[in-house]
């Protein structure tokens, strides 16, 4: 595999200016460009480059067209609900606007193809023009010829023009039925730990010596790594978290080399930004405005479901989870005061499989909710419309789902829509011990 | 004189290598008519009888031809028109109307088309026509020669016959090929396909006014041969400029592929990319093709893309992969959720004493809808906004064998991880 900086039809001076801005992706770039080949050479009719997210496809590519000056267009297939944002976007990067006003209202794609062969028999190509799709994986859902016209452009409107499709999805869930023109496939693979170092420690800042600035990379990447290689999601991270770790060396207690004071100091602060900032929890701006004598007050957003609920909601809430997870017919034994003997064997559970805090909450009627409910609080509870009502509100919530089609009114099914923390929680605020009346905790 | 001729062609390294590529590549991916159709003779002497039976004698005629994809239909079609076009009636008198069943997608699109490719625009003008046949004879009689005796001969070609068959009524085949029964004017038809049951899809009038004549393009060769057409396509043609050159590129290409008969069998198109990569590897510092070209390309085109992008995990989505597996070999097959995956992870866990990969259950979360967007694992049957995310059962879409080997190949992967993936109770 050649280097970068020697491939013929290329400046040498541009090709240079590429290979700094592409760090620990020479390779992948030399190899986009001997397939490319000189300019005015035919290139495969598409590619196919896929990779994880933050692997540099994007990156790549568009640098390279940028400083080699290619024609080129780079489409997102997000953007492009409808074909006619496709066939415009092409039409206006390489002939201009008067030929994207040819298309019709609604353009097919026999209209881009007729429109396009006309204008490249007018203005022949000198130099490969290339199509860029990102995303390429909403293609599949667009009308049903797309994909394969695309990927066989350049025999249907006779021009010099190759169709690069980037995809963080591989290329076999893509294949149609009855097949199509296979494109080559390249792919891009994720950066190793010595790579994601090198990478991050370039953006540090100067104020600091680059020992220092990688020691704290180090240590990120000591706590992240093994749950997240994204190189986006480590750079967000890396910048959010710096001044918290540069503060005892800016206050003067600890000096640069004194790495396990520095670590001390910042591991707990990274252990929590993996529960909030990491899952999204909290915005980055209040991650940076929190002030850290005040610990948990931090409210992130799953924060939020837990509102307060009123007395008997509360017991509402616990039946319906004791209804979702307990068998219809163990009831009986939680429930009723002098239940008699029931048999062991039958009761006891066969496997764990079966357990229904694996396989989900289960749906239970209305009568079945307000019997459990009638056995479960303590005092004697009128059935008024209060306590429909507040089934309803618990509703609203999303605390309890309703399963059953809306035209039954009679008998309406539910589920409950809560986790076992939640619950636990709530019942210790009434005093009430929810494991005890578990089946699966017997 | 091919001496002389040799010793005063000699172009400079860098020009030569810039000639190869030229060449080349005009020929793997712009797919350039090459000079004979190899394989395919029989094929080529009864199709240009047809057609020259259809211009010269004013015959009718439909033909499919049937083949799988990267077979060499278009390429067929194309060297017996270029072969006909020599002949100067031909060049007169023929008029050719490509269709192609992924851009003309509904009746009305085709028959604009074959207007427009027909040139009677003008003649259409703003007019009105009732139905497709009126349009279409209306079409064919302005055809017609001066004397109102005979009508031009039309070729009508449909590439992707198969989409054709899907429009409603199948309209334009029916008239297509009743224009062909009846004696109106001589059309040609020939129709490109890659399904082999492509009869079962037409309607019954339409299949009785086909001709029922199919022409296959089935590949019958043995490897040696396959080996040898492979081989063809990379040695250089006798006009190339720097004789020199050219023989040796043919001689080393020659031997090295002697030397390498375990190249695996790859599918038609496939050679192509596989032929492309090797050339992407001939630069001026390396200016032939070694063995090790061959055998670096032949490896990439048979990579297994869901291996390399298993290889870009990290640690915990790797853990929740054995852990699906584990529960796969355990309930055979069935379908589970993120709560199970969890559980089984916790399992692993309570065995091994470091705490290292104690994460709470949203990080699991986060780490297995990751592997939702790469679409590892799949919904069971469909999202469903009724239940909760932790509890919608999902499907694994990786092979057994596929995780074993991805493991193997995986950096720095923690021993006691590997020894969970071998059974699951290590």
């Amino acid at each position: 595999m050649e280097g970068l900086l020697e491939h013929p039809g290329y400046d040498g001076e541009k090709l240079r200016r590429v290979s700094e801005q592409l760090p620990c992706r020479e390779v992948q770039a030399g190899m986009l460009l001997s397939l490319m080949g000189e300019p005015q050479q035919y290139c495969y009719p598409s590619l196919f480059i896929y990779g994880h997210r933050a692997s540099g496809k994007s990156h790549v590519v568009n640098v390279l067209m940028k400083e080699l000056e290619l024609p080129h267009v780079t489409v997102s297939c997000v953007e492009c609900v409808s074909s006619a944002l496709l066939f415009e976007q092409v039409l206006l990067s390489f002939f201009g606007c008067d030929a994207a006003s040819l298309l019709p209202r609604s353009p097919s794609l026999s209209d881009f193809v007729r429109i396009y062969k006309q204008r490249t028999s007018e203005f022949p190509s000198k130099q490969t023009r290339y199509i860029v799709m990102e995303q390429a994986e909403l293609l599949r859902d667009a009308s049903v010829n797309l994909l394969p016209a695309l990927l066989r452009l350049q025999e249907l409107v006779e021009d010099n023009v190759s169709v690069i499709l980037l995809s963080e999805i591989v290329w076999d869930k893509f294949r149609p039925n009855t097949g199509c023109f296979e494109p080559l496939l390249l792919h891009f693979p994720d950066y190793s730990k010595a790579e994601l170092l090198q990478i991050l420690s370039a953006g540090r800042n100067s104020s600091y010596s680059a020992e220092f600035y990688s020691s704290y990379i180090n240590i990120l990447l000591g706590v992240f790594y093994t749950v997240c290689r994204d190189l986006r999601e480590l750079q967000h991270l890396a910048a959010l978290n710096f001044s918290k770790f540069c503060e005892p060396v800016a206050e003067g207690k600890v000096k640069e080399t004194e790495t396990h004071k520095l670590w001390k100091n910042i591991e707990p602060h990274l252990k929590k930004a993996m529960q909030t900032v990491y899952l999204r929890e909290v915005s980055s701006l209040q991650w940076e405005q929190m002030d850290e004598h005040e610990t948990g007050a931090l409210r992130g957003l799953s924060a939020h479901t837990h509102v307060e609920l009123p007395y008997y909601s509360k017991f509402l809430l616990i039946a319906a989870y004791l209804a979702s997870y307990n068998p219809a017919r163990t009831d009986k034994r939680f429930f009723v005061k002098h239940h008699g003997k029931i048999k062991k064997t039958n009761f006891l559970k066969k496997n764990e499989k079966t357990s229904n805090h694996l396989l989900g909450p289960k749906p239970f009627p209305l009568d079945r909710l307000l019997a459990i409910f009638y056995s479960v609080v303590d005092s004697r509870v009128a059935p008024t419309a209060s306590i429909f009502s507040q089934i309803s509100s618990l509703v609203t919530l999303q605390l309890l789902t309703l399963v059953s089609h809306d035209d039954q009114l009679d008998s309406p099914k539910y589920k409950c829509a809560v986790s076992l923390d939640f619950i636990s929680a709530i019942s210790r605020t009434v005093n009430f011990d929810i494991v005890k009346y578990l089946y699966d905790f017997l | 004189m091919s001496k002389r001729k040799a010793k005063d062609a000699h172009l400079p390294i860098g020009e030569c290598i810039s000639q190869v590529h030229q060449i080349l590549r005009k020929r793997f991916c712009h797919q350039q008519l090459p000079v004979k159709p190899e394989g395919v003779e029989a094929q080529h002497k009864h199709l240009a009888e047809l057609l020259k039976r259809t211009v010269v004698h004013g015959e009718s005629n439909s033909v499919l031809i049937v083949g799988p994809r990267g077979a060499g239909k278009t390429m067929l079609l194309r060297s017996v028109l270029r072969e006909l076009s020599q002949e100067t009636e031909v060049q007169k008198n023929l008029l050719q109307v490509h269709l192609n069943g992924l851009l003309q997608t509904d009746d009305r699109i085709a028959l604009k088309e074959i207007t427009r490719q027909l040139q009677l625009e003008n003649v259409v003008g703003d007019k009105v026509f009732g139905s497709f046949a009126e349009n279409l004879t209306f079409l064919l009689d302005a055809l017609k020669k001066g004397d109102r005796s005979s009508s031009r001969p039309v070729l009508f070609v449909l590439d992707e016959f198969d989409l054709f068959a899907q429009h409603k009524n199948q309209t334009l085949l029916y008239n297509l090929f009743d224009v062909s029964q009846s004696a109106q004017a001589p059309v040609a038809v020939v129709g490109l396909t890659c399904r082999l049951d492509v009869l079962e899809l037409l309607e019954k009038r339409v299949k009785s006014r086909f001709s029922h004549r199919q022409m296959y393009l089935l590949s019958k060769l043995t490897f040696p041969q396959y080996l040898e057409r492979i081989r063809d396509q990379l040695s250089l043609p006798d006009d190339f400029p720097d004789g020199k050159f050219a023989q040796e590129w043919n001689a080393a290409v020659t031997v090295n592929f002697s030397e390498l008969f375990n190249v695996l069998l790859l599918q038609k198109k496939e050679t192509y990319s596989f032929q492309m990569m090797c050339l992407s590897r001939v630069s001026v510092a390396r200016p032939s093709i070694t063995p090790t070209d061959l055998l670096d390309a032949s490896r990439f085109c048979l990579a297994d893309a869901n291996a390399n992008m298993l290889h870009g995990l990290s640690i915990l989505e790797l853990c929740l992969i054995i852990a699906m597996k584990h529960l796969n070999d355990v309930y055979e097959g069935e379908p589970f959720n993120l709560q199970m995956v969890h559980n089984e992870f916790k399992k692993f866990l309570q065995r091994k004493s470091n705490s290292m990969y104690n994460f709470e259950q949203p990080i699991i979360m986060k780490a297995f809808e990751h592997l939702q967007q790469l679409e590892l694992i799949r919904p069971a049957d469909g999202a469903s906004a009724k239940t909760q995310r932790e509890f919608q059962l999902m499907r694994l879409m990786l092979d057994h064998s596929q995780i074993m080997e991805a493991l193997q190949k995986y950096p720095q992967c923690p021993t006691d991880v590997k020894q969970w993936a071998t059974s699951a109770f290590a």
